[in-house]
C-alpha cells in the first residue's frame, strides 16, 4: 500500500472530505467577510452575505480573487489576521507591483509543511531518508516549504539551497542524500554536471526527486530519471496560497493530488468565470478552507488544467489536477521564477531604451535561456565599443535585479523587430514543453 | 581641427555589413577610410566620406542607426617611426587615444593618414600642430 503522511486524510472517502469541505468553507467565508474587509466590500458588491453561502453547491456565487486584486491591496490588504498573529512572509521575485506578498501565522506554516510532508512521503520518502533541498531559500517558497515537510517526516534534511552545483553532487555523494528537492531545470542540471563528471547513476545515492515551480514535460522526466537513477515526482503551489505543496504526484505519477482538506479546486472558463464540468481544460479557481493570515476565496491561478476524481491506484482520495497545460495571461516561469515581459519594459525604459523589444525564451540542455532583443537607437549609440558595452553590461544586471535572473542582451538594429498586424510580437517560447 | 567621422551600429548577423555597404554604392557615396570594431553581439563600422551630410541620410533610410564624431585627420611621414612620433607628441601631452585607423591617400607616396579618436581633440590638434604635424580639414582631406 502507500506511504502516507496522514493516511486517514489522504485516504479519507469522498463524502467526508465533502463534508469537511462544507464545513471548512462556511468558516473560511466568514472569517474573509469578518477580517478582510476588501474581501467583505467584493461580496457586498454581489449583495452576497455569508448567510448566502450554504455549502460548498454555492461557491459559485462568490466573487473572484485575481492578481490585480492582489496588487491593489499590497502589501496589507487581504490580511485576515493582525500582524502580531504572522509570523512569516514569503514572496514572488518581482520587484514592481508584480511582487506577491503572502503573510503566514504559526498555524499557516504547519499546515504548508503538512502538505510537503505528504508529497515527500508519496514520493516514498521515509524518516530514513536523507532530503537535499536544492530548491532557493529566503523569499522564494521552495526551499522553506520543501524544509519543514522533511522535518515533519523526520527525514534528514539538507538545507543546500541552489547553486554551486559542485558542492550539491558532493553533499549527494558524501551525506548519502535519497531525495532532491529542486526545479526541473536545475535537477537537469545536476544530472548534466554528474554526467561531465563521470559519474553513474550507480555512483549516486538518490532515489526520487520532487521537481516543480515550473513547467517541464514528459520527455524532461524520463531524461532526468535516467541520468540520476531516480523516479522523478511533480509539484505544485503558488506563494499566494503558501507555496509548493498545494498538490503533489503520487507513484501512479498520473496528475497531481490536491490536498483538499485545505483547498477547494474548481476549473472555470477564463473567458466567462462559469464553471466547467469535471475533465475540461480550464483555469485553475482556489477557495483557501483553513487560512488564518491569508484567506483567498475563488483566487483565479491563471494556470490551465483539468481536474479528475477518478480512483488513484495508490489509495489517496483527493482529487487529482492534470500537468499544466499552460498559462491565461503573459507570464513566463523561467528557470522557476516568475518573469512578466512588462517588468522587461520596466527596466528598458528606465534606461533610456525604446520599448521596442522582443523575449525569446528557450530550453537548452534542459535548462531555460532569456535572450532579450533590444533595439538599437540613435540617443543610445556612440563610436565607442566600450561605452556601448557598458551600457549593455547596465541593461543585463539592470534585468538581474528586477527578474532574479541573468539574461542575455542583444542589441539589434531599429525597427528589425518583428511586428505582426501592426503590433509587435513581445515573447517568442521556443520551449518545448 | 577636426573631420566628422560617421559611427554605424551593426548587428552581428551574416549580410549586415553587405547591407549596408550596398545602401552606399547605390548612393554612389565614396568611402575615404574604414575602420570595424566588433564584438560577439555587435559591430560598429567607421566611416570617412566627402558627403558627411548625404551619407547619414542614406544610412538612415537605409534603417541603420549612425552618429556623428569628431576626429582628428593626421598627416603621418610614411616612413619607420611616422607612427611613433604623432603618439610620442600625445602621449607628451596626456592625451588618451580610443583608437586610430588608416586611411586612403594615394596622391603623395611619402605621406600616410590616419584617423585619430582621442579624448581631447583641442589639446591633441595644438600639441600635433606645434611638433609640426599637420592635421587636415574636410576640404583637405577631400584633395588627398
Amino acid at each position: 500500500m502507500g506511504n502516507y503522511y496522514q493516511p486517514e486524510i489522504e485516504t479519507m472517502p469522498r463524502e467526508q472530505i465533502r463534508k469537511l469541505q462544507n464545513e471548512r468553507l462556511l468558516k473560511q467565508v466568514r472569517h474573509a467577510w469578518n477580517d478582510v474587509p476588501y474581501y467583505r466590500k467584493k461580496m457586498q458588491e454581489k449583495g452576497l452575505t455569508p448567510d448566502d453561502i450554504k455549502s460548498m453547491d454555492d461557491l459559485h456565487l462568490l466573487p473572484f480573487l485575481t492578481k490585480a486584486d492582489l496588487r491593489e491591496a499590497y502589501p496589507y490588504g487581504l490580511m485576515g489576521r493582525p500582524l502580531k498573529d504572522c509570523v512569516r512572509i514569503q514572496s514572488t521575485s518581482g520587484t514592481t507591483g508584480q511582487r506577491v506578498v503572502a503573510f503566514y501565522t504559526l498555524n499557516d506554516i504547519h499546515i504548508w509543511e503538512t502538505m510537503c510532508a505528504r508529497a515527500i512521503m508519496a514520493a516514498g520518502g521515509t524518516n530514513e531518508d536523507v532530503v537535499q533541498v536544492s530548491y532557493g531559500y529566503g523569499l522564494f517558497t521552495g526551499g522553506p516549504g520543501l524544509n519543514g515537510g522533511s522535518h515533519l517526516v523526520g527525514s534528514l534534511t539538507i538545507p543546500a539551497s541552489s547553486g554551486n552545483t559542485d558542492r550539491q553532487i558532493m553533499f549527494i555523494k558524501d551525506l548519502s542524500a535519497t531525495i532532491l528537492c529542486c526545479t526541473p531545470s536545475y535537477a537537469a542540471f545536476i544530472g548534466e554536471r554528474m554526467k561531465e563528471m563521470g559519474m553513474s547513476p550507480d555512483d549516486i545515492p538518490l532515489k526520487a526527486g520532487i521537481f516543480g515551480a515550473e513547467a517541464w514535460s514528459e520527455s524532461m522526466r524520463r531524461d532526468i530519471e535516467s541520468t540520476m537513477g531516480i523516479k522523478a515526482y511533480d509539484i505544485y503551489g503558488l506563494t499566494e496560497l503558501c507555496g509548493p505543496g498545494v498538490s503533489f504526484e503520487c507513484s501512479d505519477q498520473h496528475g497531481m493530488h490536491i490536498n483538499e482538506d485545505y483547498f477547494i479546486a474548481e476549473i472555470i472558463d477564463p473567458e466567462t468565470g462559469e464553471v466547467l464540468p469535471e475533465g475540461s481544460d480550464g483555469e485553475l479557481v482556489f477557495t483557501t478552507l483553513e487560512k488564518e493570515a491569508f484567506p483567498l476565496i475563488r483566487y483565479r491561478t491563471r494556470d490551465i488544467t483539468s481536474l479528475s476524481h477518478e480512483p488513484c491506484p495508490c489509495g489517496r482520495t483527493h482529487v487529482r489536477m492534470s500537468r499544466l497545460k499552460g498559462r491565461t495571461d503573459d507570464m513566463l516561469i523561467i528557470r522557476g521564477v516568475n518573469v512578466f515581459p512588462s517588468q522587461i519594459e520596466t527596466v528598458l525604459i528606465n534606461q533610456g531604451y525604446p520599448a521596442n523589444y522582443q523575449i525569446i525564451v528557450d530550453r537548452v540542455n534542459n535548462t531555460d535561456t532569456l535572450d532579450v532583443r533590444v533595439e538599437m537607437t540613435p540617443e543610445m549609440f556612440t563610436d565607442n565599443l566600450g561605452v556601448v558595452n557598458q551600457r549593455q553590461a547596465k541593461l543585463v544586471e539592470g534585468l538581474r535585479s528586477m527578474l532574479g535572473l541573468t539574461a542575455k542582451v542583444t542589441l539589434v538594429a531599429p525597427k528589425s523587430i518583428t511586428r505582426s498586424e501592426g503590433k509587435a510580437v513581445r515573447v517568442i517560447d521556443n520551449r518545448k514543453i | 581641427m577636426s573631420v566628422k567621422q560617421i559611427s554605424v551600429f551593426l548587428e552581428n548577423r551574416p549580410g549586415c555589413l553587405h547591407e549596408m555597404t550596398k545602401a552606399l554604392a547605390e548612393a554612389k557615396i565614396d568611402l575615404r577610410g574604414l575602420s570595424l570594431a566588433e564584438t560577439s553581439d555587435f559591430g560598429i563600422v567607421r566611416l570617412i566620406v566627402d558627403d558627411v551630410a548625404g551619407t547619414a541620410t542614406t544610412l538612415r533610410d537605409a534603417g541603420f542607426v549612425a552618429s556623428l564624431t569628431d576626429v582628428l585627420a593626421v598627416e603621418v611621414p610614411n616612413v619607420p617611426g611616422g607612427l611613433n612620433s604623432v603618439l610620442e607628441v600625445l602621449n607628451g601631452a596626456g592625451i588618451n587615444v580610443e583608437y586610430m585607423y588608416a586611411i586612403l591617400g594615394n596622391k603623395k607616396s611619402d605621406t600616410a593618414y590616419m584617423i585619430f579618436r582621442v579624448n581631447d581633440n583641442a589639446k591633441a590638434s595644438s600639441s600635433l600642430t606645434a611638433s609640426g604635424i599637420k592635421i587636415m580639414g574636410a576640404e583637405e582631406l577631400s584633395a588627398i
